[in-house]
């Protein structure tokens, strides 16, 4: 009895001890992480600008002769070499943004709002599955499956709707474009919006839904005077994140794009733009040093891109959270205020 | 108490059993690696200079299919080297080679001025040369299977394949295709033709478009390149999205190494002389002793193919690819290792070796002796 009394108080002493010091050492833990990623961030700064300083500034004859080689002899600037690159990474980009937000919100108000439990639970669990799947299995699904079989699809658009300019000009086939391209990367950071959007809703205030439901607003309009204003920040950080993934992703596309360097908006036609990622991997392993070089400063550009696509959600994000905090702190007036103006309008 | 004491047992247990897998799973790779070498076949003894360690080469992915075969092969005369290619691409072969990462590299298309400079530092104020080890014909590949048309080796010319590829032909029943294949004329659909190119850089786009600038020089005007210069049709990464394009849909024709091309696809014949000729083994291997080496005065061992050639049954475009390496050592043992190595990849043994796994064909008599000339040549010097 003694005995086990001794340890016990030797162990409150080290505990007390360790208690004491734990804030402090907790503190440094934590101050260690945050410079790592900085170190890190500095250091891929520092390598792209070191790799493609020849690319920039050195011996220009070289620089000449890779880009002309890498763009099998159809220019020799640089700017003109990159410029198609940066329009195909943010149209198809930007496409699968547009097309994964609308569904992923769809997705995510269904199984917050709408469905029933068990329901929401096999969607919850099924779409975090989607999210682990690595891209090079989307990639290999896209480019052996839906390449074939989407053709009849993107034949009929390309009928009926060819006088759109998105989808004029011949569909071609095998259809290895943009559209096709822009789908599998859709489904790709559907997931990842999905689940941060449907983490989000849930988290809205139950009393917010309930005033809402209890001064007589239908279901949708709940979803759009509580749940959308809510989640709204929420929802513009998972796009932006969805956005990164479809900005660098580089197995997908370099499996199913058929590559082009035109600033050209038929989605429906073949070897008509190509992403910086997939360029680099496809050039990469059988180039020279002062060709590597030049594909890092392509590199360079996509992460000065998505440097600035980050600020700009950064952006969107920091305003949402002020208005979210006046909102928090005058919310019955607000939710108030907004039915007596719903009701007005009504 | 009864609880911890519970959760600390399980706890061990768990460590334990994660122990227990780690090694074993450790041992499984062990064993595994210990035994492939009794696998191998029974040994043959050679009067040459016993080797041993690890050599490692980078390079090409065209040869890696002949350079697996020769290792198993060279590993059956000289069992103490551990050997290792890397199929990362020529270019990056190359740049391994020249900072002196691997002893030799697998490239298709042979040094330039500036990679034979960069070559004097690890090859100790020599310059590096370049050996062709791999041939191969490159097939143009097309699919028009609900036509009943893959079976019959459309005929084609030098100027027809050129304006197909270019996308000046655009259907495939233009009046010239269909000049050039009378008997099944009548066949061909009215169908618009997708030329499907390698998107990556590669080795066999620089040999596709050097036949096509020599053997139809006014319908290809574009110099070549390891990237295509026309933007007809559609690209794909690597021989086998070209194949599986190709696959994809009808009307589609592209270009890969003959011995990828899968059954079913149908193989243009190419017109030389008065003849259409198949890439078939005997027709690239007469396209090989034709071929001219370039004169060098540094062991440099440079084919240039017959593009133009009227000789019967001689297929034209090919793919030769080439191992690239120093002519002074100031090791021992790695001179007598890359010696030995290269001497047994162009060897009669090594090329029927890799003709039977990779599909290659065997070089020439004529290109395998100047390439022994400069093996011949490989010397030490006190560093």
């Amino acid at each position: 009895m003694i005995h086990t009394s001794s340890t016990h108080s030797t162990s409150t002493f080290v505990s007390r001890t360790l208690c004491r010091y734990a804030d402090t050492i907790f503190k440094y833990i934590t101050l260690i992480a945050g410079l790592i990623i900085l170190f890190i961030l500095t250091a891929v700064t520092v390598f792209l600008l070191i790799q493609a300083a020849p690319a920039m500034v050195g011996d220009k004859n070289q620089t000449v002769w890779a880009i002309r080689s890498l763009s099998g002899g159809r220019t020799i600037h640089f700017w003109t070499y990159v410029g198609p690159l940066i329009f195909g990474t943010i149209l198809t980009s930007f496409l699968a943004l547009v097309c994964a937000l609308f569904i992923a919100l769809g997705v995510a108000l269904f199984i917050t709002q709408y469905a029933p439990r068990p329901l929401a639970f096999i969607l919850s669990h099924v779409i975090d599955l989607l999210a682990a799947v690595p891209s090079v299995i989307f990639g290999l699904w896209g480019g052996l499956v839906l390449v074939p079989s989407t053709y009849p699809f993107w034949k009929w658009m390309n009928t009926y709707f060819g006088w759109i300019p998105l989808f004029s000009g011949q569909a071609s086939n095998p259809p290895r474009t943009v559209a096709t391209v822009s789908l599998v990367l859709t489904i790709m950071i559907l997931p990842i919006i999905c689940s941060m959007a449907r983490d989000i809703f849930q988290q809205t205030p139950v009393l917010l839904k309930e005033a809402a439901l209890g001064l007589g607003a239908t279901q949708w309009e709940m979803i759009k005077l509580a749940v959308l204003p809510f989640g709204k920040k929420g929802v513009i950080s998972a796009a932006m994140l969805g956005l990164g993934r479809a900005l660098g992703e580089t197995m997908a596309v370099l499996m199913i794009l058929s590559p082009g360097d035109l600033y050209s908006w038929k989605l429906l036609v073949a070897s008509q733009n190509q992403t910086i990622a997939a360029n680099i991997a496809a050039q990469f392993p059988e180039s020279d040093s002062a060709g590597v070089s030049v594909l890092i400063a392509t590199g360079l550009v996509l992460f000065v891109i998505t440097f600035l696509v980050n600020i700009a959600a950064h952006h969107l994000t920091g305003n949402a959270i002020h208005t979210k905090q006046k909102n928090n702190i005058r919310h019955p007036l607000c939710i108030n205020k907004q039915f007596i103006r719903c009701s007005e309008t009504d | 108490m009864n609880q911890h004491h519970s959760q600390h047992l399980l706890r061990m247990i768990l460590s334990c059993l994660i122990i227990f897998f780690t090694l074993s799973s450790a041992g499984c790779g062990q064993n595994l690696g210990n035994n492939i070498p009794s696998i191998s076949l029974p040994k043959k003894q050679k009067d040459a200079v016993a080797l041993s360690g690890n050599y490692s080469g980078a390079g090409a992915s065209s040869q890696q299919s002949a350079i697996q075969t020769w290792i198993v092969g060279f590993n059956e005369l000289q069992p103490a080297v551990n050997l290792s290619y890397d199929p990362s691409g020529s270019g990056a072969g190359v740049a391994t080679f020249l900072n002196g990462a691997n002893v030799w590299a697998g490239s298709d298309i042979p040094l330039n001025n500036e990679q034979l400079r960069n070559s004097e530092t690890i090859c100790h104020g020599h310059t590096a040369f370049d050996l062709p080890d791999y041939a191969a014909p490159i097939a143009i590949t097309y699919n028009l299977s609900s036509y009943g048309l893959n079976a019959k080796h459309l005929h084609l010319t030098a100027q027809v394949i050129a304006e197909i590829f270019n996308g000046t032909i655009t259907n495939w029943d233009s009046p010239q295709i269909k000049a050039l294949n009378p008997s099944i004329a009548s066949q061909l659909p009215d169908l618009s033709i997708t030329p499907v190119w390698r998107s990556d850089k590669s080795g066999t786009t620089k040999n596709f478009e050097e036949y096509l600038a020599a053997a139809a020089p006014h319908d290809w005007t574009k110099t070549s390149s390891e990237n295509w210069s026309y933007q007809a049709g559609q690209g794909a990464k690597g021989t086998s999205g070209v194949i599986q394009t190709v696959l994809q849909a009808e009307g589609t024709i592209g270009y890969a190494d003959a011995a990828q091309v899968t059954s079913g696809l149908g193989i243009v014949a190419v017109h030389v002389g008065t003849n259409y000729v198949l890439p078939t083994d005997i027709a690239t291997s007469n396209a090989l002793s034709q071929s001219t080496i370039l004169p060098s005065t540094t062991g440099r061992v440079i084919v240039s193919l017959p593009h133009t050639t009227t000789v019967a049954n001689t297929y034209p475009i090919d793919l030769v690819s080439y191992a690239i390496a120093c002519p002074v050592y100031t090791n021992n043992s790695k001179a007598e290792f890359v010696k030995q190595w290269l001497t047994y990849i162009d060897s009669v043994e090594g090329q029927d070796a890799a003709h039977m796994t990779s599909g290659s064909v065997p070089l020439s008599h004529n290109i395998r002796t100047k390439v022994m000339e400069t093996i011949q040549s490989i010397r030490v010097v006190a560093s």
